[in-house]
Parts: C-alpha cells; sequence; structure tokens
C-alpha cells in the first residue's frame, strides 16, 4: 500500500472510534502536559533563584570567618571563628593587594534595641563603611548613605531599613530623627529602599551605621574588633577567580597561615550559592518530571492497550484485507501509523495543554513557569514515539494473524 | 438456472471424451490411502496439452497437528481447473471442502504435493508471496460478504487495488467500472448498511472483479441471501463465467451448484465424484 492510503486508513480508523481514540489521547495528552509543566516549574524556579542570587549584589564574593584549630591543635571553640577584621577588609580595599576588587564592605553585626521617643524596636545593627550600598546592590529611598568621611571621623548616623523605619517612626519620615543605641544617640540620614527578604533574612530590617561607629561606642567584646563578613565586588564577572585567588592570598598571609587547607575564612562567590540552590533545584524537577514520564508511560500503555483492542476487534478486517491480498508488512505499517497518530495527536495536545497551564499556573503560585522551544519539540517527538513503540507489538499481532482464522472469526 | 452453462458444457463434453453415459467421471486421482477410486490418467488426454489449466493440483495432501494426533483435511486431491471453467465444489461440513478452498485461494500451503495456479507453483511460496499472488490472481466472494462498514460501496471495491499500489485516480475509475459490471452504478457512494444483502453481495463481487484475477472464487455466495437475491447472484457469476471468467464455486447445496458445468464432489479428504451438468 502505498503511504498517502496507509496514513489516510490510519486516520480513518481513528476518526472511526472516536471517543475511544479520544480517551486514548487524552492518556498521552496528560502525560505530555505534565512533562512540560514540571519542566517549565523548574526552570522557572531556577531562573528565580538566580535572579534572586544576583540580586545579592553583583559580582560578589563574600568572606566569613570559619572555624579554626589553633597552633596547639586545639580546635577553637565559640567566638573563635572572629578572626576577620577591619584591618582584614581595609587590606583587600587596597588596589595594590586586590586589584581586580572594585569595593569592600566588611560588616559587623549584633541585635540590640533600638529607642525613638516613646517607641522601640530590637533589630540587628549592622556596621559597615562607605560602599556598603553599592556592594550590596541596594537603592534609598530617602536621604542618603553615610560618606567615606562620616565613617573615618566614626559619625553617629545611622540608616534605616523600611520595616525598621515604620516601626519606630510610623508613617513619618525618620530622616533627622534621632534613634538611641546604647545610650549613643544616632542621627538618621537615610532609608533604603525594600528589597524582601533573602532567605531567612528580612533585608528592610536594620540599621547600617559606619563601622567605626560601631567599634568605638556600639559594640563591646569580639563584635568590637571582628567583623562577621567581608562582601567584596570584583570588577567584572570574568575578574570574579582573580578576585578570589587575590583575597585568599591575602588572608591567608595576614592570618599567618601556611596551609590553604587551614584557612580560618571561607570565601563563597554568588556562583556557588548559585550552583547549589540551582542543584537543588534540578533535583526537584528531576523528580517531578520523573513522575510525569510515569505518568506517560500509563499513557503509553494505554495506546497499546487500545491498539491491542482495536486488533482484537477488526480481526476480520485484518482477515479480509490479508485475503485481499495484503502482506504483513502493509498491515503492521498500518496500526503503526494508527498508533503513531494517536501519539502525535496526544504530543500536539499536550503541547497545547501545557501551553495553556503556563497561562494559568501563575495566577495559582508565585513561580513563573517557563517553556522552551525544545522542550516541546522534544515533547511531540516523544509522544510520537511513545505511538511506535507501543504499537509495535500490537502491529504484529496483526501481521502475524492468519487470514483463515481471522476470516473464519466471529 | 443451469441453462446459462449450456456452452461450458458441451466444451466440458468434448473434452472430456471418457465421460460415462451418467455424467459422473472419476477422472481424479484421490485414493491414496484406501484405493477407493478408480485411478485415471488425465495426462493420457491429449487436448489438456493444449489447454492452460488454471488450477492444476497433483495428490495435495494438508495435515493438520492440533495435538499429538494428525488430522488429514486433504488426502490426495488431484483436480484441473481450465481457463473459462464455471466448476462448483459440493462437500458436507468437515469433508475438506473448507481446507480445499483455502488453499485453492492461497490462504494455505499444502503439505505435501503441487498447485500450480495460472502456471505458477504456489504450493511453498512465502506468506509475502501468497499475498501478493492473492491480490493479483484470485478474486473473493465470500458467505458474509466481508466489506468494511466504514467505507463506502466505491472504497470497498478499490481496497485491492490500494494493495496493487495502483494510483488514486485509476483506482476510483476502475472500482466504479467494477461496479457497473454488477449492475450497482446508482450506489456507489453507499455504505454496506444502507445495502440489501445482494447488493453487498454484488460490492463483494465487483470487489472480486476489479483486479481482473484469473479465477474468481465464491464461498458460500448464496449462504445468507433470500432465494430472489441468490438467484441474482447465480444469474451474475454465470454472466462472468460466459463472458470467460473462470469461476470456483464452494456450496453445499445442489441447487447452487447446479449453474456450474461442472460439479466435484468431496468427502473425507478426497474427491469423490465429478460431474458435468446436463
Amino acid at each position: 500500500m502505498r503511504w498517502r492510503d496507509t496514513f489516510r486508513s490510519g486516520f480513518e480508523a481513528i476518526l472511526g472510534h472516536g471517543l475511544r481514540s479520544l480517551l486514548t489521547i487524552l492518556g498521552i495528552m496528560i502525560g505530555i502536559a505534565a512533562v512540560i509543566l514540571t519542566v517549565g516549574l523548574g526552570q522557572g524556579a531556577q531562573s528565580t533563584v538566580n535572579s534572586a542570587i544576583s540580586a545579592l549584589g553583583s559580582n560578589l564574593l563574600v568572606v566569613t570567618p570559619g572555624s579554626t584549630t589553633g597552633s596547639g591543635g586545639v580546635r577553637g571553640g565559640f567566638g573563635s571563628a572572629s578572626t576577620l577584621t577591619l584591618a582584614d577588609a581595609n587590606a583587600l580595599g587596597s588596589k595594590r593587594v586586590a586589584p581586580n576588587v572594585i569595593a569592600v564592605a566588611p560588616q559587623a553585626e549584633t541585635v540590640e534595641v533600638l529607642t525613638a521617643g516613646s517607641s522601640n524596636w530590637t533589630t540587628s545593627v549592622v556596621g559597615s563603611t562607605a560602599s556598603w550600598a553599592e556592594v550590596r546592590d541596594r537603592q534609598l529611598q530617602e536621604g542618603g548613605f553615610f560618606t567615606r568621611q562620616q565613617v573615618s571621623g566614626a559619625d553617629d548616623v545611622a540608616v534605616l531599613g523600611s520595616t525598621t523605619a515604620s516601626e519606630l517612626f510610623g508613617a513619618k519620615s525618620p530622616i533627622d530623627q534621632t534613634v538611641t543605641v546604647n545610650g549613643v544617640v544616632l542621627t538618621v540620614i537615610g532609608e533604603l529602599t525594600s528589597a524582601g527578604s533573602s532567605g531567612s533574612t528580612n533585608l528592610d530590617d536594620m540599621a547600617i551605621v559606619p563601622i567605626t561607629t560601631t567599634q568605638q561606642q556600639l559594640f563591646t567584646g569580639t563584635f568590637a574588633t571582628s567583623v562577621s563578613t567581608i562582601y567584596c565586588e570584583a570588577n567584572s564577572s570574568s575578574g570574579l577567580s582573580g578576585a578570589y585567588q587575590e583575597i585568599d592570598d591575602e588572608l591567608l598571609a595576614a592570618h599567618h597561615i601556611a596551609q590553604p587547607s587551614e584557612a580560618d575564612f571561607t570565601i563563597t562567590s554568588q556562583t556557588t550559592i548559585a550552583s547549589t540552590a540551582n542543584s537543588v533545584n534540578r533535583t526537584l524537577t528531576d523528580l517531578l518530571a520523573g513522575i510525569a514520564g510515569i505518568s506517560l508511560l500509563v499513557g503509553g500503555i494505554g495506546v497499546m492497550n487500545i491498539m491491542l483492542v482495536s486488533v482484537t476487534e477488526r480481526v476480520r478486517e485484518i482477515g479480509l484485507r490479508k485475503a485481499l491480498g495484503a502482506p504483513p508488512t502493509d498491515i503492521r505499517r498500518q496500526f503503526l501509523v494508527e498508533a503513531s497518530s494517536l501519539g502525535l495527536l496526544g504530543g500536539i495536545g499536550g503541547v497545547l495543554a501545557g501551553l495553556l497551564g503556563t497561562v494559568i499556573l501563575p495566577h495559582l503560585q508565585s513561580n513563573p513557569v517557563t517553556i522552551s522551544p525544545l522542550a516541546t519539540a522534544v515533547a511531540i517527538v516523544v509522544a510520537i514515539a511513545i505511538g511506535l513503540v507501543f504499537g509495535v507489538y500490537p502491529a504484529t499481532r496483526a501481521a502475524r494473524l492468519s487470514p483463515i482464522d481471522a476470516l473464519r472469526s466471529e | 438456472m443451469a441453462a446459462g452453462s449450456a456452452d461450458s458444457v458441451a466444451v466440458d463434453l468434448a473434452v472430456d471424451d471418457m465421460s460415462e453415459p451418467t455424467g459422473r467421471v472419476p477422472r481424479v486421482e484421490g485414493g491414496e490411502p484406501t484405493g477407493r477410486i478408480p485411478r485415471v490418467d488425465v495426462d493420457g488426454d491429449p487436448t489438456l496439452a493444449v489447454r492452460s489449466p488454471v488450477i492444476d493440483m497433483k495428490h495435495l495432501w494438508k495435515t493438520y497437528r492440533p495435538g499429538s494426533l494428525a488430522v488429514h483435511a486433504l488426502r490426495g486431491v488431484t483436480l484441473n481447473v481450465d481457463r473459462g471453467e464455471f466448476v462448483a465444489v459440493m462437500g458436507p461440513s468437515g469433508s475438506g471442502k473448507s481446507t480445499l478452498m483455502h488453499i485453492m485461494g492461497c490462504l494455505d500451503i499444502p503439505t505435501s504435493g503441487t498447485y500450480e495456479l495460472s502456471g505458477e507453483d504456489v504450493s511453498e511460496m512465502s506468506e509475502n508471496s501468497l499475498a501478493h499472488i492473492r491480490n493479483r490472481e484470485i478474486g473473493f466472494v465470500f458467505q458474509q460478504y466481508n466489506l468494511l462498514p466504514r467505507l463506502t460501496a466505491w472504497r470497498n471495491v478499490e481496497l485491492p487495488l490500494m494493495y496493487a499500489r495502483v494510483p488514486a485516480p485509476e483506482r476510483r475509475r476502475r472500482a466504479l467500472a467494477s461496479l457497473q459490471q454488477v449492475g450497482l452504478a446508482e450506489r456507489v457512494d453507499h455504505r454496506p448498511t444502507e445495502l440489501s444483502g445482494g447488493q453487498q453481495q454484488r460490492v463483494a463481487l465487483a470487489r472480486a472483479l476489479v483486479t481482473n484475477p484469473a479465477l474468481l472464487l465464491a464461498d458460500e455466495p448464496t449462504g445468507n441471501l433470500d432465494t430472489a437475491s441468490a438467484l441474482e447472484i447465480l444469474g451474475l457469476l454465470q454472466d462472468l463465467h460466459r463472458s470467460g471468467r473462470t469461476v470456483v464455486l464452494i456450496t453445499h447445496e445442489p441447487d447452487v451448484a447446479a449453474v456450474a458445468g461442472r460439479v466435484l464432489r468431496i468427502r473425507d479428504g478426497q474427491i469423490d465424484s465429478e460431474e458435468v451438468a446436463a
């Protein structure tokens, strides 16, 4: 039989059993739509995580103190990890030491009670330098950030996060108001634009004070001498690894550590954070896609089941076609075309349902859904392949039917 | 009913100079296990050399082994059907009639013996070659009509041409011509359910004719029809025979067999007797 006639016979058979074909197609359709949507959700979540991480600031390297082992082999207990100092941060800020680092923002923070008039609010007080806003990629909603001069002068000024400001001053503008921390009166000179939360940290609930002020007047003990984090901004994404190396070398030298494995600090880049987050995401996506894949498999078994029913039901027709001169290859091909057409229709339906899902889903949950044209094309090919694979057995059974037995059956 | 076969009888009588006054011609050699039927040497007939047989079966055996026991459906059947002959095969159920028809129609192959169809040995052919032979050389008419219910009359008729890979326009042309030949030119776009039993069987006949086969093989073609429709179909078969077609009719009804020029009776897997219509 010619291919054109084979396709025509296949489609006529599908149309001839409208409801049955529709249900079979539905099985494949749901599977394909599920795969497309879970993969799309995964990709959407990945891009959300990536944008959240890049919101931390661009080309950022984060230096944090690590747990240390002392010179006598005694492992440090609590507080031993406060190994980073303002001096470290200042050294990294030098163009000569770290040419790839364009800005450094050390951060020392403790939780303190802020008082303004009759209201008070407990929040984290962050001591940092003038480059904090740039390095952390934060904007000011009102007022300005403290300057290099204000830092070197250890001025009694503060910049508040939007949550902190509204808790202390309500709807009033906090600019030029004063807050009292540990008996020190600070003048509010700016309010940060809201940035939401990163992980469990509320980025809008904090007070940023020049680090000199925190060290000299606000903090006591190790908090007064060490910093908890040093944020370093590299000049470009390609300079990131160079900056990493420079920071690592400088800090190892400054801390007199000969073996890099004994370093008392950790340098993390956004890329490592992003890749960790993405690998978690990918695992979840793979899991969901696996479950969706199982539903696709069930759809495929549905096709096989229907094709077997179709072969059994059409035994007489097969016998007749054979008697009229259809060779086994033609019979097999006809059923394969029928099965793969069911797969194709299911695939197209699944892609349409998936596209509909991308319109509806974002209204039901916060994550965006991204569908790539490649995934769509692959889904349709997979659907046809499923029809073909699960059609082989029924088609072979049809082709092997003896025309005599087939014609004799009722 | 038998009037139409007069000319074929004349031919048969002219050829069969061994025919007895009773019309019973035991010319078939079939008694290998029992030796019940007297052996007649057909090859000795000088006229057979010039005639081209459509069917030439020699010593056909068909043995089924459903279990450990062998069942002989055919026990050495030898028979010839010449071009343009109208032959009826009669026999009760279980006689081997169906098996003979299956082998004759190339739906099955014999266990032993040779079968030449239009001069081609088909007794050991592969399934694919048999399909090709069926498509080209044989037109089937079944008791159940076996039309595809979803297809219109002409699309049912074009089916064998599809397997012969004939282009679509020619298929339609030939299907319509074939339907006209059986008097259904007005019903080409009707589905089988919209046609009477007789009309359905005529569509089946048109389908059998459309490939212009060497042999028209009709298996109980009137079994499901009322008398009037049955007469119609038998008339058509006679017309086709008169126009030169070779027809083999398988039936258990003597009335039906009577339209044929020659009647073969089969019993216990052997040709029991042969009779030329008066």
